[in-house]
């Protein structure tokens, strides 16, 4: 399905020589780091992170990491929006970017939930009135911190890794979006 | 006041919010929508770095 060459290329079309390119790859650097530094966290635990000055770092790395994650992952979203990047059999890995955003944002909305102190106990009680005016506050419940912390620390990773993943694989098959004004050829497909 | 205080944000006060009608936001995420806004602009804007090996 994907040889080599095309999974790991060594060129690029000439379009491709834009900053506006380089977001999808900066989100995906951010989402190493979030991953290493969840992976970190869940092996130490809470009360490593909270107290001690390492676990400071690595929580803050966490937390930042996350940041970065949205805000490359915004801009690529906007970027890929504008050039209408669903064109050339791209529907899916359209598709696949946008529920894996929307699964992001869940990832790290249930973070918040789970950073054992008074701020989550806040997020979670508005939170549980916000989904519950919206109706779908009988699926979980925001205020049960051991359902959070598995969404946050095995379900929604596994969800999300499994979408970028597959986001990546699209990407490749079906090879990087060219800008609106550019031909399309048959090695860019 | 050392290099750390002046960093330093305040984080034990309230947050500072704008309202315009229906629509209320604090000024930290207006600060983050601006950046994302910037980078989106400059991305467009600014040339990429011409590879020398490659022409």
């Amino acid at each position: 399905m994907l040889p080599p060459d095309k999974l790991l290329p060594e060129t690029q079309p000439v379009y491709v020589q834009s900053w506006i390119y380089v977001f999808g790859v900066a989100t995906l650097a951010a989402l190493l780091f979030v991953i290493a530094s969840g992976l970190l966290l869940t092996l130490m635990g809470p009360a490593w992170y909270h107290v001690s000055s390492k676990g400071h770092f690595v929580n803050s790395v966490h937390l930042w990491s996350v940041e970065l994650f949205f805000v490359f992952m915004v801009v690529h979203l906007w970027g890929k929006f504008w050039m209408a990047a669903w064109r050339g059999r791209r529907a899916m890995t359209w598709i696949t970017g946008v529920v894996s955003f929307l699964t992001s944002i869940g990832t790290a909305f249930t973070g918040y939930l789970v950073q054992t102190n008074f701020d989550s106990q806040w997020i979670s009680s508005e939170a549980k009135d916000g989904l519950n005016s919206v109706g779908i506050g009988a699926w979980f419940n925001v205020t049960n911190f051991g359902q959070m912390l598995l969404f946050h620390v095995a379900l929604l990773p596994l969800v999300v890794g499994f979408l970028v993943a597959w986001h990546i694989v699209l990407v490749r098959k079906r090879g990087v979006v060219p800008p609106l004004e550019a031909q399309e050829t048959g090695a860019q497909l | 006041m050392s290099v750390h205080q002046l960093l330093a944000v305040g984080l034990d006060g309230p947050a500072h919010y704008f309202t315009w009608g229906p629509i209320q936001i604090s000024l930290a995420n207006l600060v983050v929508i601006a950046i994302i806004v910037i980078l989106f602009v400059l991305a467009i804007v600014l040339p990429f770095p011409k590879s020398k090996s490659r022409p």
